[in-house]
C-alpha cells in the first residue's frame, strides 16, 4: 500500500470558454490525501474544487500533471476502471430501476454472483437505514432517503476512495446537520478514505480531518479545522472561513514570529502573529476574529498599559442581541468599523450592563489572536 | 396561469369548438351503421358497410402498404432520429449548425413542395416510383420529428446518470444500454409514436412519390370520395379512429406505468 | 511513473479514437441523419432551384437552358391573382384560427391543472384520425344533399338546399378545422407561461380585468401568436386537397398549380419556379417574425 491513498500532483486543467478562449479551472494543484482520512475542499464556486474530484474519478483527464490513486497513475484510465466511487451532487440514481437495482447495479457490473449480491446488498441498505424500501423507485423517497441509496450505491463497491461532491446540498438544513454527522460516523465505521468537495465552510470544519482550501484554481491552504481557522495562512483564508475583521497596514518590525506593523491610517502601531516569510516594508492585512476582541470602558487605563499598542479607541454604533452573544459594531474612525462579538454571561436583563450605541470604547486586540497576513494569495 | 374559473361564456364557447371538433366524427361514425346509402337520414342499423369493406381488396392492399411504410419509415426514422438528436445535444462538430437548419426544412416548408422535390429527384435518378420510394419519403420527414421529440427529452437529461454508471463500473456501451437508453426511452417511444402517426397520415408526399402502381390508405380514400360520398369510406373511418384509440390508451398505459 | 500502461498501447483502436475524441463521436451519430437529409432533402431542394431556371420542352422534359421565364409568367395576372388568392385563403385561415382558437387557448390555460392535459388531448385527439378523413365527414355534412342541407329543410328553416360544398366558403370550414389546433397549442403554451402575479399586479394597480386583457396578458400572448400563424399561415398556402376536394373547380391555390405543372401539364420547370416562391415567402415570413418576436420553443410544441 502506497502511503497515500490519493495524490495530486502540479495537475493542470484547462477548458474551452464559450468564448474561444481557455481557462485553467485547476492551476498546478499538488495535494496528498491519506489513508482513512476525511478530506475537504472547501472554496467558493468556480474554485476548481469539483474538476479536481472529477478527474480523480475519471469523469475529465488533467491538462498536465499527474493523478496517482493508491501510487498508482491514472493518466486516462476510464472511470470504470478506477478504484474510486463518487456520490454525486444531484444523487445521479437511476430512475428507471428500483433502490435494489440502483445498488445492486456497481456489483453487476463486476460480475458478482447473484446470492452474493442480494446478500450484500441487503447488508449494504441495513447500513444507511433503508432496509424495506428496496423495491421502490428513487422518485418515491425523500430527498434524504434518495441521498443514502446514492451513498449505499458506491460504498457496496468497497472502494479505496469515496468521493462526495456537495452530497449535501440539497438537503434542508436540519436534515443536512443530521447527515453531517452520520456521514463521519460512517467514515469511521468503514475505515475508507473520504474526498469531501463543499462550498459550506461550517460544514467542512465540521467534519474533516483535513482541508484543502481553493480559490481561482488554487490550493491556498491545507490543515486542520483548528490550523485553517486559527492560522489562516492569506487574506483569503481568513476571510472565506469564518468572519474576521481587517486593518491594513506596513510591517515595520519582525522579531522571532512577533510582527509589528505600522498603521497607516491610525498613526499607531499594532503587534501580531505573522507568517515568517513577510519582509519589513511589506503591505499587510492585519486580521482578527470578532470573538477574540475584547471590549473596554473608555475610561478602563489597566489594559492601554499592559499592552498600549494593540488598543485602538472608537464609538460603538449598534449593538445587536442574538442570544448566545452580542454582537457589536465600533466605529474606529477613518470609515472602519469593527465586528465584536461579546459572550452574553451577564446574569443581569438590565440594558445598562451591555454595550449601547455611542458608548466611548476600547478595542483591545490580543497580540496572539491578531493575524499578520500578506495581501493576496500566499 | 393561475387557477380561477373560467368565465361562463369561455366555458360555452370551448364547449362548442369541441363539439365542432368531434361532431364530424361522431357523425362519421353513426352513419357507418346506416342501411341508406346516401346517408342523409337516419334508416336502420347494419353491419353491411363493413362486410363491404373487408372484400374491398384495394382497400386491403392499401392497408397492407399503409402498415408496412408505415413501421418500416419508423423504425428507420427512430434509430437515425434519435442518434442525430444525442449528436446534437451533446456534442460539437463542424457543420453542426448547418445540420440543425437542414432538419428544419421538412418541419416548415410547405408539404407539396417536398413532394414534388422528391418526384423531381426521383425522376431524375431515374428511381422507379412505387412503395420503396413512398418509403424513403416518409423516413425523410419523420427523422427530423423524431429528433426534435428526442431533444425536447434529452434537455433535461442529467449527465450525471452516465458518470454514475461508469463510476460504478460499466463502460461506454454497457452505460447507453443500461442507463442512457432507458431514461430517455419515453421520449424515443412518443417520437416513434408521431412518426408512426404521421406516416399514417400523410397524403401529399405519398401522393407524389407513389407512382401510378402504388397506393396507401389516404391515397385509396382520397381516389373514393373524391366524388361520391360512400358508407364504405364510414365503415373505415370508424375503424380507423378506433384502432387510434386504442394505440393510444396503450400508450397511455405505457407511459403510467413506466412513472 | 507508469508510462507501460495497457491504455496507451490501444492509442490507435477505433474505440480510443472514438472515447478521446468527441467530436468524431458527435460526427458519427450524425452522419446517418446527415447523409440521408443531403440526399434526399437537400439535393431534391437544389434540383428543384435548377429546374426553375429552365424549360418545358415540347413532349413534358425538361429543357436545360438557363432563363427566367418562369418566374416572368408567375407574374402574369392569372397567376398573380392565383397567388393573391391564396395569401387572402391563407389570411383568412389564420384570422379565424385565431378567432377561435384563442379563448380556447386561454380557456384552458385558465383551468385546473390537472384538467388541462386532458384539454389538450382533446384537442389532439380528432387529429389523430386520418386527414383525408376529416375532411370527407365535413363533405358530408356540408353537401347539397348533405346533413346540414337535411336537417335544415327538415326543421323548415330553408326551403333550398344551401349550396356550400364546392364553394370557397367551404374550404374556409375545412381548412380552419384542419389547422386550429396549430394554433390552439403554441398560444397555450404562452398563454401557459404568463405569471397568475403579473396579471394580479395590474388589477392590483387598478386595472380592470378587460384591461389586464388588453395591456397584459394579451401582449405576453404574441410569441404563442406568431408561432401559431407561421404554423397555420405557410401550410395554408401550400394545401391543394382541402381546394381539390371541398372547393371544386372554382377554388384553386399556389399548392393545386404546383401540383397541376408536376402531374397535369407536366411543365416541370413553371412547377418548379411555383414552389420557390412559395419557399421563398415561407423563408421570409418564418424569419422575418422569429427574428422580431425573438422566440423558439412556441413554434415546436
Amino acid at each position: 500500500m502506497d502511503e497515500f491513498a490519493v495524490e495530486m500532483r502540479d495537475v493542470v486543467k484547462i477548458f474551452p470558454t464559450p468564448e474561444g478562449g481557455e481557462v485553467a479551472a485547476v492551476n498546478h494543484v499538488t495535494l496528498q490525501i491519506k489513508h482513512g482520512e476525511f478530506f475537504s475542499m472547501l472554496g467558493p464556486s468556480g474554485c476548481g474544487k469539483t474538476t479536481s474530484l472529477r478527474m480523480m474519478a475519471g469523469f475529465e483527464w488533467p491538462t498536465e500533471g499527474e493523478i496517482f490513486i493508491d501510487g498508482a497513475a491514472m493518466g486516462r484510465t476510464p472511470p470504470y476502471l478506477r478504484p474510486i466511487n463518487t456520490v454525486f451532487q444531484s444523487y445521479a440514481l437511476f430512475q428507471h430501476m428500483s433502490v435494489f437495482q440502483n445498488v445492486a447495479f456497481g456489483l453487476e457490473m463486476e460480475h458478482v454472483p447473484k446470492k452474493e449480491i442480494e446478500h450484500r446488498v441487503g447488508a449494504a441498505l441495513e447500513m444507511v437505514k433503508l432496509s424495506g424500501m428496496s423495491r421502490r423507485k428513487p422518485k418515491q423517497l425523500s430527498g434524504g432517503q434518495q441521498q443514502r441509496v446514492a451513498l449505499a450505491r458506491a460504498l457496496i463497491k468497497r472502494p479505496a476512495v469515496l468521493l462526495l461532491d456537495e452530497p449535501l446540498g440539497a438537503l434542508d438544513l436540519k436534515l443536512r446537520k443530521e447527515m453531517q454527522l452520520e456521514l463521519k460516523a460512517l467514515q469511521k465505521e468503514v475505515g475508507i478514505t473520504f474526498v469531501y468537495v463543499t462550498h459550506d465552510q461550517e460544514e467542512a470544519l465540521t467534519m474533516s480531518d483535513r482541508i484543502a482550501v481553493m480559490s481561482q484554481g488554487k490550493v491556498l491552504q491545507i490543515g486542520t479545522p483548528v490550523e485553517i481557522y486559527e492560522r489562516p495562512n492569506c487574506r483569503f483564508v481568513a476571510d472565506f472561513i469564518g468572519e474576521t475583521n481587517f486593518l491594513k497596514g506596513k510591517v515595520k518590525k519582525i522579531e522571532r514570529g512577533l510582527l509589528t506593523v505600522e498603521l497607516p491610517d491610525f498613526s499607531q502601531e499594532i503587534k501580531g502573529m505573522g507568517h515568517e516569510n513577510l519582509a519589513v516594508g511589506q503591505d499587510v492585512s492585519v486580521s482578527i476574529r470578532p470573538e477574540k476582541i475584547r471590549l473596554e470602558d473608555d475610561n478602563n487605563t489597566t489594559a492601554v498599559e499592559e499592552d498600549k499598542d494593540n488598543i485602538l479607541r472608537g464609538k460603538v454604533l449598534a449593538t445587536a442581541y442574538v442570544g448566545s452573544d452580542t454582537r457589536i459594531i465600533v466605529d474606529i474612525g477613518h470609515d472602519i468599523h469593527m465586528v465584536v462579538w461579546e459572550q452574553n454571561n451577564i446574569s443581569t436583563l438590565d440594558p445598562q450592563a451591555y454595550y449601547v450605541a455611542d458608548d466611548k470604547v476600547l478595542v483591545h486586540l490580543p497580540f496572539e489572536n491578531t493575524l499578520v497576513l500578506p495581501e493576496g494569495v500566499a | 396561469m393561475s387557477e380561477k374559473k373560467p368565465a361562463l361564456w369561455l366555458r360555452i364557447f370551448s364547449f362548442l369548438v369541441y363539439l365542432y371538433f368531434y361532431l364530424p366524427i361522431l357523425i362519421l361514425i353513426v352513419f357507418s351503421f346506416n342501411t341508406q346509402k346516401l346517408n342523409v337520414r337516419w334508416e336502420g342499423f347494419t353491419l353491411k358497410w363493413y362486410e363491404v369493406l373487408f372484400n374491398d381488396s384495394n382497400v386491403m392492399l392499401a392497408t397492407r402498404n399503409t402498415l408496412i411504410i408505415a413501421f418500416i419509415s419508423t423504425l428507420v426514422a427512430t434509430v437515425i432520429g434519435t442518434m442525430a438528436a444525442l449528436a446534437l445535444q451533446r456534442y460539437r462538430f463542424p457543420g453542426y449548425t448547418l445540420i440543425e437548419s437542414i432538419l428544419y426544412i421538412p418541419v416548415i416548408i410547405p408539404e407539396v413542395v417536398m413532394g414534388i422535390s422528391l418526384l423531381a429527384f426521383f425522376a431524375l435518378i431515374k428511381f422507379q416510383l412505387g412503395l420503396v420510394t413512398i418509403t424513403i419519403s416518409h423516413i425523410a420527414f419523420n427523422i427530423p420529428f423524431v429528433t426534435l421529440v428526442v431533444r425536447a427529452r434529452l434537455h433535461g437529461f442529467d449527465k450525471s446518470i452516465e458518470e454514475a454508471s461508469m463510476d460504478l463500473g460499466a463502460n461506454e456501451l454497457t452505460t447507453f444500454w443500461r442507463v442512457t437508453l432507458p431514461t430517455i426511452m419515453p421520449g424515443v417511444l412518443s417520437g416513434a409514436m408521431l412518426a408512426f402517426t404521421l406516416s399514417l397520415d400523410d397524403y401529399v408526399i405519398t401522393y407524389f412519390s407513389a407512382g401510378p402502381g402504388a397506393t396507401t390508405l389516404p391515397l385509396r380514400v382520397f381516389s373514393m370520395v373524391r366524388f361520391a360520398v360512400t358508407p364504405e369510406v364510414n365503415a373505415l373511418s370508424t375503424l380507423w379512429v378506433l384502432t387510434v384509440l386504442v394505440i393510444l390508451l396503450i400508450s397511455q398505459v405505457v407511459q403510467k406505468r413506466q412513472t | 511513473m507508469s508510462t507501460d500502461k495497457p491504455e496507451l498501447k490501444r492509442k490507435h483502436s477505433l474505440a480510443h479514437i472514438l472515447r478521446e475524441n468527441s467530436a468524431v463521436q458527435g460526427i458519427a451519430l450524425i452522419s446517418p441523419t446527415a447523409i440521408y437529409m443531403l440526399i434526399f432533402i437537400v439535393l431534391p431542394m437544389i434540383l428543384v432551384a435548377v429546374l426553375s431556371f429552365m424549360s418545358r420542352g415540347t413532349y413534358g422534359n425538361v429543357v436545360y437552358e438557363f432563363n427566367f421565364q418562369n418566374y416572368v409568367r408567375l407574374v402574369d395576372p392569372l397567376y398573380f391573382r392565383i397567388l393573391l388568392y391564396s395569401l387572402g385563403v391563407g389570411l383568412a385561415t389564420m384570422v379565424f384560427t385565431i378567432m377561435i382558437g384563442y379563448p380556447l387557448a386561454y380557456f384552458i390555460a385558465r383551468s385546473p391543472a390537472r384538467k388541462r392535459s386532458f384539454y389538450l388531448f382533446l384537442i389532439l385527439l380528432p387529429f389523430w384520425t386520418n386527414f383525408i378523413i376529416r375532411i370527407y365527414a365535413w363533405i358530408m355534412i356540408l353537401r347539397t344533399q348533405g346533413l346540414l342541407n337535411t336537417v335544415l329543410l327538415d326543421l323548415g328553416l330553408i326551403q333550398d338546399p344551401l349550396e356550400i360544398l364546392y364553394t370557397p366558403t367551404a374550404v374556409l370550414i375545412g381548412m380552419v378545422y384542419e389547422f386550429l389546433p396549430f394554433m390552439v397549442l403554441p398560444l397555450y403554451t404562452s398563454l401557459e407561461k404568463i405569471e397568475n402575479a403579473q396579471m394580479e399586479a395590474a388589477a392590483d394597480l387598478g386595472a380592470r380585468p378587460w384591461k389586464v386583457f388588453l395591456r397584459v396578458t394579451l401582449p405576453l400572448s404574441v410569441p404563442g401568436m406568431i408561432a401559431g400563424s407561421i404554423l397555420v399561415f405557410i401550410p395554408a398556402m401550400g394545401m391543394f386537397v382541402v381546394p381539390d376536394l371541398m372547393g371544386g373547380a372554382k377554388t384553386v391555390l399556389v399548392g393545386n398549380v404546383i401540383r397541376n405543372q408536376f402531374l397535369t401539364s407536366r411543365d416541370w420547370p413553371f412547377g418548379a419556379a411555383a414552389s420557390m416562391l412559395l419557399m421563398i415567402l415561407t423563408l421570409a415570413f418564418t424569419l422575418y417574425y422569429t427574428r422580431k418576436a425573438g422566440f423558439g420553443e412556441e413554434l415546436l410544441v
